[in-house]
Parts: C-alpha cells; sequence; structure tokens
C-alpha cells in the first residue's frame, strides 16, 4: 500500500467512528429550544454546578490516592513495596457502582457503621433526634469514582515517575530542597503531561458516569441528557447538553495546552535507579496509605461480595452465568482488537508524513471518548435504525426479503459503539508507543526500498508490542465494565456480566447477583495484574 | 484483519438468522426478566415456543419508533402504566381483538380498542412505622403535605414512574396549581433527600430515620420473603390511603403487542396464557401482585392485608398528566 492507501483507511474509519458524535451536533442545532428553556430555568444549574462538583472531587481524591502511592512505589523502598505495586491496580477491576452499593450498605444510617456509632455515643438520644450523615451525596459519589479510578492515575504516574529516574531528584536535594520540595517543584511538573492524561481519562469517566451517581440520587448532566431523552421525550434537548458537556471539556483541555505552552518534556532515563529506603514511622506510613486503599477499593469489598454470594448464589439464578461469562469476554476481546488495529492504523497514517492533515484521523476518531456513553449509544441506535431502513425499503423495492435489522438488531451495534467509545483509551497508548520508535528507523528501512507494509509489521510492531498489549488490555477492562451502551444496545439473548448484574443492582438486590459481580472482578483481574507488569521495568 | 471480518460477519448473519425461527416471541420488558421468566418458562413447556426477553431499563417506545417496521419485538412488557399507554399513544401498537372481547379483564384495566392490557395491580401505599405512627385511618396523599408530618417522610425519586404516576393522578384529581404546592410542602416534610428504592424506605423508616413512606405494595410482601428484609417490613404497617374519599392510587403492571410483531399467532397465544387462571395466579403468589382477572385470589399473604378502596379514575385521565408531572417534579426541584 502507498501512503494515499493508508491515510484513505484512517480517513474512512475515522468518520465512521465520529458520525454519532457528528449527529448528535447536528440534532443540537434544530431550533426547538423549548424544552432546554425549561430545563435552564428549572434544574439545569443545579445539575451543573452538581457535574462540577462530582468531577472536581473526583479528580481531586483520584490525585491524593494516585500521585503519593506512585511516587512511594517508584521512588522509594519500603515493606512489601513488590506487591503493593501491582495490588494498587485491582481497584480497577471493581465496577464502581458495585462498590457504591457495597458502601453504601455499610455507612448508610440503617448499615452497621452508623448503628454502632449510635449506639456507642447516642443510645440516649431519641430515635429521630440523632446526628446522622449521608453518604448518598456528591461526596459519596466522587469517592466511590475515584476509589476504582485512581489506578489509571496511578499507573501512568507510575511509569512518568519510574522514566524520570532518581538523579533529578537528587540533584534537587542537592541544592538544598526538602523531600517535599523537591517532588513538589522538580517531580511532578515533569510528569505533568502523564498526569493531565490520567486526569482526562478519570474526569471523562466521572462525567459519563450513569450508574453510581443514579444510585447515589446525584443529579448530574449525564441524569439531565437521560431524562431530557426519556423522560421528555425531546432527542434535540439530550444532544444540545451533550454537546455542550464535550465543548467545555475541550475548552479545559485547550486551557491546559495553553497553560504548558512551549514547554517540552524529553527527558528520559534509561539506567537503574536506587530506591530510596524508607525507615520507621515513614516507612509504616507509607505500608498504610497504600495498604488501606488496596482494602477499600479490592480487598474489602470482595470480602462482601463472597459473604453475599455464599448467603444468596443459587444455581436455579445464577446457572446462566457460564454462558453470560463467556459472552462478555468474547465481546471485551473483539473490542480491544478490533481499537488496537485502528489505533495503529491511525498513528501509522499519522507517522507517514509531516504534513498536519495526516494525524487528523487519529485525532477525530478519539473525540467520542468524552461523550457520556448513554447519549452515545442513543445516538449509535438512531443513527443504525434510520440506515437499516433505508436498505430495507431499497431491498424490498427490488424485490428481495428484507434482511431486517442486521446491524442495530445483532451485536454489531454493540461492537460499535464499544469501538467509538474507547477509541481514545487505545490511541492514546498507542500513540505513545509509536513516540519511542526512532524516526531514523524508518528511513533505514525505507532506503532499503521496503514498503509502508514491511516497515509496520516488520520493525514497529514488533518495536511497540507492549504498548500494543497495554492499549488492549485497558479497552479489554473498559468494556468489560461499560454499562450504559450494553444496556441500550445489546440484542435479543446477549447479556454482559455487566447487564446482566444490573437487572439486580436496578432493583438495588446485588446481593442476589453477587456472583455477577465476583466474575466481573475475577475476569478483569488478570489483564489489571499484567498492566502492571508491561508499564514499568522492575 | 480478513479473519476478523469473517468473525463480524459470520456473527451477524448468524444472531439475524437466530430470529427468523418461527417458534418464538421477542418481548422488550421493562420489568426485570427474573421476575417473569417463571412464568414464560410454563408457557414454553406447555407449547414449544421460545421466549426471548430483552429487558430495557428505558426507552422502549424510542426504540421501537426507530425501528419501525422492521422491528423484531412482538410484546411489550410494562411495570407501569404510564410508560405503556406511552407506547400505545405513540401509534406503535396493535389490537388484541380476541382479548378485548373477553372478560378476563374488567374493562377498567384495558384499553377500549385492545391495544394495552393490565396483567397485575398494584397499590401506592403508604408504609408507616409502627411504633411512631398511631393513628393510620386518616392517612391520605393529600395531608402528607401537612405540618405535622414534617421531616418525618421518606421516599425514593421523584421521577420514578411510579411516583410520577402519582403525581399525575395528583392533577387529575386537583388541577396543577394544587398540586405544585404540595409537591412543594411534601418535599419540605421529607427527611432526605430523596433515594433508594421503596423498600430502602422501609429500612429507614425500621432505623427511626423517618415514619412514613410511600411505597407499592407488594414491596411489603418481597421484604417478608427476605430473610435480611423481613425486619424492615416487620417495623411498618402497609397502609391504603385515601380510604375515606377517592381510594387509594392504583398502577399497572402491562402488556401491549406491537404494531409489527413478527410472531403475531403466537404473541396472542403468549397474551391469553399470561391473563389465564394458571399465569395469574403465579402472578400472584410470585410477585404479591393482585391479579386482574377476577377470578384468581391474591395470594394469602396480600389478602392478609385486608381489602381496600381503589381509586377508580380511568388509567386514561391520569395518563394526560404526565408530562406536566414530570415537568412539576422539575419546577419544585423534588430530587435535589
Amino acid at each position: 500500500m502507498n501512503n494515499n492507501k493508508w491515510l484513505i483507511w484512517a480517513w474512512a474509519t475515522s468518520i465512521a467512528l465520529i458520525l454519532p458524535t457528528a449527529f448528535l451536533l447536528l440534532q443540537s442545532l434544530t431550533p426547538d429550544t423549548a424544552l432546554f428553556e425549561h430545563l435552564w430555568a428549572t434544574v439545569l444549574t443545579d445539575y451543573i454546578i452538581t457535574t462540577l462538583q462530582l468531577v472536581g472531587l473526583v479528580l481531586f481524591f483520584s490525585s491524593v490516592f494516585a500521585l503519593p502511592t506512585a511516587w512511594l512505589v517508584a521512588m522509594c523502598d519500603f515493606p512489601a513495596r513488590r506487591y503493593l505495586q501491582w495490588l494498587l491496580m485491582l481497584p480497577l477491576a471493581m465496577p464502581a457502582y458495585v462498590i457504591a452499593y457495597i458502601y453504601t450498605d455499610l455507612f448508610d444510617f440503617s448499615g452497621p457503621i452508623q448503628r454502632t456509632l449510635r449506639v456507642l455515643f447516642q443510645s440516649d438520644v431519641a430515635i429521630g433526634e440523632q446526628w446522622f450523615f449521608d453518604i448518598r451525596n456528591v461526596f459519596g459519589a466522587s469517592l466511590m469514582l475515584s476509589l476504582v479510578l485512581f489506578p489509571y492515575l496511578y499507573l501512568i504516574a507510575r511509569t512518568a515517575f519510574l522514566e524520570q529516574g532518581a538523579h533529578l531528584f537528587q540533584v534537587s536535594r542537592g541544592l538544598g530542597q526538602t523531600p517535599w520540595q523537591s517532588f513538589r517543584r522538580v517531580a511532578l511538573p515533569l510528569c505533568r503531561p502523564a498526569i493531565v492524561v490520567g486526569l482526562m481519562f478519570i474526569g471523562a469517566e466521572a462525567l459519563g458516569d450513569f450508574a453510581t451517581v443514579h444510585y447515589f440520587s446525584v443529579n448530574t448532566l449525564t441524569t439531565a441528557v437521560y431524562d431530557s431523552w426519556l423522560g421528555h421525550g425531546s432527542l434535540s434537548a439530550a444532544a444540545k447538553i451533550s454537546i455542550l458537556m464535550l465543548v467545555s471539556v475541550f475548552a479545559i483541555l485547550a486551557i491546559e495546552r495553553w497553560q504548558r505552552g512551549r514547554q517540552r518534556f524529553y527527558h528520559k532515563y534509561t539506567g537503574q535507579s536506587v530506591l530510596f529506603k524508607l525507615q520507621g514511622w515513614r516507612a509504616k506510613i507509607a505500608f498504610l496509605y497504600c495498604a488501606s486503599l488496596v482494602i477499600a477499593g479490592f480487598i474489602l469489598p470482595l470480602i462482601i461480595l463472597a459473604g453475599y454470594a455464599i448467603d444468596y448464589a443459587s444455581f436455579e439464578t445464577d446457572g446462566q452465568l457460564g454462558k453470560v461469562l463467556l459472552q462478555t469476554v468474547w465481546l471485551a476481546l473483539l473490542v480491544a482488537v478490533i481499537t488496537t488495529f485502528l489505533g495503529v492504523l491511525f498513528a501509522f497514517t499519522t507517522r507517514l508524513s509531516s504534513q498536519k492533515t495526516v494525524s487528523w484521523p487519529l485525532k477525530i476518531s478519539g473525540l467520542s471518548y468524552m461523550m457520556p456513553s448513554t447519549v452515545l449509544a442513543i445516538a449509535v441506535l438512531i443513527m443504525m435504525t434510520l440506515f437499516e431502513t433505508k436498505i430495507n425499503d431499497a431491498l424490498i423495492a427490488f424485490g428481495y426479503d428484507a434482511p431486517g435489522l442486521f446491524l442495530s438488531g445483532t451485536l454489531t451495534a454493540l461492537v460499535f459503539a464499544f469501538v467509538v467509545r474507547f477509541q481514545a483509551v487505545a490511541n492514546g497508548t498507542i500513540e505513545t508507543g509509536f513516540l519511542t520508535v526512532s524516526p531514523s528507523l524508518d528511513m533505514a528501512t525505507k532506503s532499503l526500498g521496503k514498503s509502508d507494509t514491511k516497515l509496520l509489521f516488520g520493525v514497529h510492531v514488533p518495536l511497540i508490542k507492549k504498548s500494543l498489549f497495554t492499549a488492549m488490555l485497558l479497552v479489554f477492562i473498559e468494556s468489560m465494565k461499560e454499562l450504559p451502551a450494553a444496556l441500550l444496545l445489546r440484542p435479543f439473548n446477549f447479556d454482559t456480566l455487566a447487564t446482566y448484574l444490573y437487572q439486580y443492582v436496578s432493583d438495588e438486590q446485588l446481593e442476589q447477583a453477587a456472583l455477577a459481580a465476583i466474575l466481573i472482578v475475577l475476569a478483569g483481574l488478570y489483564p489489571v495484574i499484567r498492566l502492571t507488569k508491561t508499564s514499568g521495568a522492575n | 484483519m480478513k479473519r476478523l471480518t469473517a468473525l463480524l460477519l459470520a456473527s451477524v448473519i448468524l444472531s439475524s438468522a437466530a430470529f427468523a425461527n418461527d417458534e418464538q416471541i421477542n418481548i422488550y420488558s421493562y420489568r426485570q426478566p427474573f421476575l417473569i421468566e417463571p412464568i414464560t418458562d410454563v408457557f414454553t413447556e406447555e407449547t414449544g415456543i421460545e421466549v426471548n426477553i430483552l429487558y430495557v431499563k428505558a426507552g422502549i417506545a424510542k426504540r421501537l419508533e426507530r425501528e419501525g417496521k422492521y422491528s423484531p419485538a412482538d410484546l411489550v412488557l410494562t411495570s407501569d402504566f404510564n410508560r405503556l399507554l406511552e407506547i400505545t399513544d405513540k401509534g406503535l401498537t396493535q389490537t388484541n381483538q380476541q382479548m378485548q372481547t373477553s372478560d378476563v379483564i374488567p374493562a377498567q384495566f384495558k384499553d377500549s380498542e385492545g391495544h394495552w392490557f393490565a396483567l397485575t395491580k398494584r397499590v401506592r401505599a403508604v408504609y408507616a412505622s409502627k411504633s411512631r405512627v398511631a393513628d393510620t385511618a386518616d392517612i391520605t396523599y393529600e395531608n402528607l403535605s401537612s405540618a405535622q408530618y414534617k421531616g418525618r417522610i421518606c421516599t425514593r425519586s421523584g421521577k420514578h414512574p411510579y411516583n410520577v404516576s402519582l403525581v399525575a393522578s395528583m392533577i387529575a384529581h386537583h388541577g396543577k396549581n394544587y398540586t405544585k404546592d404540595w409537591l412543594l410542602a411534601l418535599k419540605n416534610n421529607l427527611a432526605r433527600k430523596p433515594q433508594g428504592n421503596d423498600r430502602g424506605q422501609a429500612k429507614a423508616i425500621k432505623e427511626g430515620l423517618c415514619d412514613l413512606s410511600l411505597g407499592n405494595s407488594y414491596y411489603f410482601g418481597k421484604m417478608l420473603m427476605d430473610e435480611k428484609q423481613k425486619s424492615w417490613a416487620n417495623a411498618v404497617r402497609l397502609v391504603f390511603p385515601n380510604q375515606q374519599d377517592r381510594g387509594s392510587h392504583i398502577n399497572i403492571s402491562g402488556m401491549a403487542m406491537t404494531k409489527y410483531a413478527p410472531h403475531k399467532k403466537n404473541t396472542q397465544q403468549l397474551m391469553a396464557f399470561l391473563t389465564s387462571d394458571k399465569a395469574q395466579s403465579l402472578y400472584a403468589e410470585i410477585n404479591m401482585e393482585y391479579p386482574v382477572n377476577p377470578n384468581v385470589e391474591p395470594s394469602e399473604l396480600v389478602k392478609s392485608w385486608g381489602e381496600f378502596k381503589a381509586d377508580d379514575i380511568a388509567l386514561t385521565e391520569i395518563v394526560k398528566h404526565r408530562q406536566t408531572a414530570y415537568k412539576l417534579l422539575d419546577e419544585v426541584k423534588f430530587d435535589l
């Protein structure tokens, strides 16, 4: 294939991937504003404030969880560090709405924690008069989301710290800075691009979350979108709100880019760093901080789930779980392979020419990650049914049998929606992978008269195998847990573990489906552990 | 890439071929499969017709609208009448004359043209604390907003279909302005922001967080059957509101055949089965709902809650106010 062919493929696929978002953009421009005005006059401001609070708090908590732990395991030595460095990734396998459910049970007014507190401190206060705290609010929801999302940032930051090496830090110490000052003034700023990428992932997840906020009765803009379409029946208002969300996200990212200005961060350390050995109370605190996150985000919820499963699991209800597990894994794998393949196509095309426009497919194809997946799924459904109706009508007109809903009525819709949503995840990882391959290799290959295809498969792919694998793992984990799109687009007789679980969670009976929740966690476990091993050499 | 494409194509062809099979029925359902599968399993056993259920959380009407005449769905099951009538009002259903003319379902619980049919009835009841609410005889939806209940009421989200129906019925009886004031006053009486489900409110009453809550009748029965939740149900009394005047608000679960049902004959057969004595008693026993078929008695447990007077306003009257109800809930910021 010559350059043009690569480029045509890249453009064609990226345009297909942006279609749902473009469709929503068109919808948002329709002049039907009645409902939008009603929402604006009543609840929209509250939703916007809550959304800002949620995203802000999630980013804050995630940073507080991820950055210190990433620094500690990358730079310092303390008890159990070798295990903690991958244990800290485990919460990623836990869906946010599952731990939300479990912690509500524990911390609710009627849960064991508050009950014990009342017995201990307020036994003489009349019923109805006691003090209580509510975890079903924006604060609680942010905490729950952060507990399972922080590993994204942890993973990226840890790799960045490792690549930075210890010597810059030592230089800074030598110039009289305290460890804390060196961390804040040297290590953190150097990792800024990486940290921003991590925070962007986390922010997008928080913005698009539906199940957790719904369970906590926290009304965000995603609620507004959902309400507009399904409650008030207005696609136009739903589209307006989601485009508004998209635009604000890009505004924030643009400000960050602008503020970062022309700083570049080329430093890459390849030698072996010496770990700073923590002693005494410092070692204890480091250990406790990391361990408590692992316990809160993974071990405790898993134990509670196991408890539920022992009480409630039965063959009668869980008999079909084997099939559901296979369907889920198959779907997640398929999506992981497709996104990785496309990611390579986009990144490779970008590399083939120095013109700016060639990187557009890469950029465009990642845009939809910032759309809440409920909205994305709605757009996919509408587009596909429009297309299918046309095809069916045409075939009938020519005297053929109508094939029916061959896209939206089948797995195709689901796979497409997942790819649209998670392409950004694959792109990010693969793009970074390509950056580590020196351009001189390309020139050498070309000067030997090899084709572009040879260059890609003979030179690039073997060199960036690790990045490809990481991309696949990340997309796989995301696909396993993805709920709103799966709920809206899955065909008959097809359930993912997440949708199976949700029919119980939506009725607040997670206990009945605890086994399904455990399976989601277990199926995600292997990829999560592998992820830590492939990123960061030690 | 080739292999992948082949795999994709194969899966598409296979999954579309599966639904060309005649001996089956496709259901879009708002009700969770674990509630209806025990009943449809009996049907499959008797007839050999396979029943595929797609549990949909929201938006069935939208989906049917978009799918048009190529939709694979034959039957829609809903857990409330607003969403049932949303589908019929949009012209997405067809009539079932045979069912319409039979007297298995009383006139109040079916469409006069035969588009929709109720399957079960449920009461939007009030759970009242056994220990802290002495007099329950004169509890009405209207007086839940009175000052005596300040800080004593819990409820799930106002936008849950069950509450939207109740609000719409208030508009039907008292008009929009009255209902808005009522909602505002009710909101002021809440012990906490609307959250959780109906069972969660009983739990909160047990713990003393509030004294009264709105709750569907069958959840009360379901709680009694669950080891962990039994104590929540035991802490409350099931109260039928408005017994001195118009009666308690009734909601229904129901069904409608889609306009382009590909398996029409099978669907009619299933609809007849679902209203038969056999299926109706299964509904009564498993889900603690009131059967619509007058030949079938509620379960013993449900009967033990006593007779009650039901509001007999036409369901279609209530549905007219659904959108207004939804907007009022925004205006008073009920859930915020």
